[in-house]
């Protein structure tokens, strides 16, 4: 079993759910994001997904945009997303899933990709403008390497294509809460609980739910149904503001909803 | 099979749906309401009708002699999209769409604009059919396109300024695609140009494609055989698809597609995607694209906000690829030079875009020889223009000398 699935079966089996935490290679600068997703590890988060930045990402929102945007200015380039792989997994015990828009992954070479991400000590890929129709290469390099492979499910999604997303997703599906980008909502959809029963009586095991949440309280309602809530701009903006001092103390907050700190 | 039964969503190794999963829907409802469509022959009524009695179709076609000696004496002869009501090809799209639009039930559009007329359309459109309408538009471009943005505004349309990014028509694409899966159950994306998922190039091109169509039979009726070469700018590349498709089977007519090279093609301020770009995926398909090593997109460069764009329809990568196609580039001096020549010889004043159609066809004519037939896609007029081009040959001030 991947090492983020059994980061899920364990939470689940404790009666609670994951802390999944988004933060962006390369912000506010190289040392600070991997310091940054080593305190949210060390403060409650149990998975870290690790943006690549990316110059048209169109599932992102205005904070995420701002922060990929200035990596992206500093300098960001592919290889270091593999350094900080590397530096947080030595760093801390947490699986590390990329999360990256597909035309970085077709040009460092879809096979390279998936080794390097290994020898770095990755866990996976989170593609968000990647559907398993189109995706054919990653399925046959995750297959070879043994990569956890996180495709996305919407409200929208038909029955047959969550059925699809279940069978090509390893590790979890990434269950969209509600239609749209990232970003903080005050109320997280009623969209969530129903689209993660539909992913139950489609076989999921694993079904984590992202966007729009940034409260404790957001994430105790979602781990009452899912298997994990993914964090982003809560933790991206907390970054930005307070630098990793902040990040580290939104992450404990949060981390309230996962109720074993209760 | 012919080429011209392309349908996507692959073209060759190009094309496809490359967004997310929650868009997938939209672009399935959308595929199935353009299937049916196109079998329907109230639909096919409606759009034309409106073609002939709102837009102005057929165009007409005008032989230009005055200017062609300045291209080898070749017979050149233009393709008149500038005369259609809103001022260039994009009506024939955005009337298709909107009329779709209207057939799938969702009373809100939005579209990204470079130049500003495809917006213009879009809005025109709306305002037509009595639909709301949101126009994303790069920040740099609402600058040097201020006329167009007053006329998307006078027509009831907001126009929001997209600051992200290059602040051009990629970043405008973003944020139109950020809009529309936010609010998919009652938008409709009016897609402008032959990129982008399935099913829009193909359904672009479907709604371009009577440019050619008619066209073909205009040289046919005028000269008794069919153009030696057919010439159009390429941005994203609807007008050039739309006037080539008819071609695509008569092998003895080349197909010329002039991209922007900006300052130049040596220099990195260009937008020459086929020229100096590789296959990636930008904006949902599988297409050339200028990139950087780690795919990073990297930002265009022409003085025409139309063809400022770093990506092109998959339907273009796959022709260029094939070779049935040529592409070439064309400076923005270049372009700017056959804009003032066709106003001075002819008379009529063409959109930058198309201007740089004029100014390959001036090279092309060179190359054919005086016994060739040059048929040329102009695309838009140059009302829009008169800024840039009055600032470029400097004519706008009192008392400025004749250029």
């Amino acid at each position: 079993m991947s090492s983020v699935a059994s980061v899920l079966r364990a939470r689940r089996d404790a009666g609670s759910g994951a802390l999944i935490g988004y933060l962006p290679v390369g912000f506010p600068n190289f040392d600070e994001s991997v310091d940054a997703a080593v305190a949210i590890a060390e403060n409650g988060v149990d998975i870290i997904e690790l943006g690549l930045p990316y110059s048209d990402p169109v599932m992102d929102g205005p904070v995420i945009q701002k922060a990929t945007q200035q990596a992206l200015a500093n300098g960001f380039k592919l290889r270091h997303g593999f350094e900080a792989v590397r530096q947080i997994t030595a760093r801390v015990d947490v699986p590390v899933l990329m999360m990256t828009y597909w035309n970085p992954v077709v040009q460092y070479g879809v096979e390279r990709f998936a080794d390097d991400l290994v020898a770095a000590g990755g866990a996976g890929l989170i593609t968000p403008d990647l559907i398993p129709d189109e995706g054919s290469d990653w399925l046959a390099a995750s297959e070879r390497t043994g990569l956890d492979r996180v495709f996305l499910a919407a409200p929208s999604s038909s029955d047959a294509r969550l059925r699809q997303a279940v069978e090509s997703s390893r590790g979890f599906v990434y269950t969209v809460s509600t239609m749209g980008i990232t970003g903080a909502r005050s109320d997280v959809d009623q969209a969530a609980k129903v689209l993660v029963s539909r992913l139950r009586d489609a076989g999921c095991e694993h079904a984590c739910v992202g966007l729009g949440i940034s409260t404790a309280e957001q994430v105790r309602e979602i781990l009452a149904y899912a298997d994990g809530a993914i964090v982003g701009s809560a933790l991206v903006k907390a970054l930005a503001e307070g630098g990793v001092e902040r990040v580290a103390a939104v992450a404990s907050e949060l981390a309230r909803g996962t109720s074993r700190a209760n | 099979m012919a080429l011209r039964d392309e349908t996507g969503p692959y073209f060759g190794d190009f094309g496809g749906r490359f967004v997310p999963e929650s868009l997938i829907a939209a672009l399935d409802e959308l595929s199935e309401a353009w299937e049916l469509a196109k079998l329907d022959r109230g639909y096919a009524a409606e759009l034309n009708e409106l073609h002939k009695t709102y837009t102005g179709r057929p165009s007409l076609i005008t032989e230009v002699p005055r200017f062609a000696l300045h291209g080898g004496g070749a017979r050149m002869i233009l393709k008149r999209e500038d005369l259609n009501h809103t001022g260039s090809h994009k009506i024939n799209n955005v009337l298709g769409q909107a009329l779709l639009t209207k057939r799938i039930g969702k009373t809100r559009v939005i579209a990204e604009t470079g130049a500003g007329q495809h917006g213009v359309a879009t809005a025109t459109a709306a305002a037509l059919f009595g639909l709301d309408c949101v126009i994303y538009m790069g920040e740099v471009d609402t600058e040097r396109q201020a006329l167009n943005v007053a006329r998307m505004r006078l027509l009831g349309a907001e126009v929001v300024a997209v600051k992200t990014g290059s602040r051009t028509l990629k970043d405008a694409i973003n944020d139109a695609m950020r809009d529309w899966v936010t609010n998919v159950d009652t938008t409709n994306y009016i897609f402008g140009t032959v990129a982008g998922p399935h099913p829009f190039p193909a359904m672009v091109r479907d709604l371009q494609k009577i440019i050619g169509e008619e066209a073909r039979q205009q040289v046919l009726n005028l000269t008794g055989k069919l153009p030696d070469a057919v010439a159009a700018c390429v941005g994203g590349g609807s007008n050039a698809m739309g006037i080539f498709h008819a071609f695509l089977d008569d092998a003895d007519v080349a197909l010329y597609g002039f991209e922007a090279a900006g300052e130049g093609v040596e220099t990195p301020r260009h937008a020459a995607t086929i020229t100096k770009g590789r296959a990636g995926v930008l904006h949902g398909a599988r297409s050339f694209l200028l990139q950087d090593e780690d795919g990073q997109t990297i930002e265009s460069h022409s003085i025409s906000a139309g063809l400022d764009y770093p990506g092109v329809g998959p339907e273009h990568s796959w022709l260029a690829s094939i070779g049935r196609a040529n592409y070439r580039p064309v400076t923005d001096a270049a372009a700017m030079a056959a804009l003032r020549l066709l106003s001075r010889t002819e008379g009529i004043i063409p959109a930058i875009e198309s201007a740089h159609a004029l100014a390959g066809a001036l090279e092309l004519g060179k190359e054919l020889g005086p016994d060739a037939t040059i048929l040329i896609n102009l695309s838009g007029r140059g009302d829009k223009d008169m800024e840039t081009a009055g600032r470029y040959f400097d004519l706008i001030d009192a008392g400025a000398e004749q250029s």
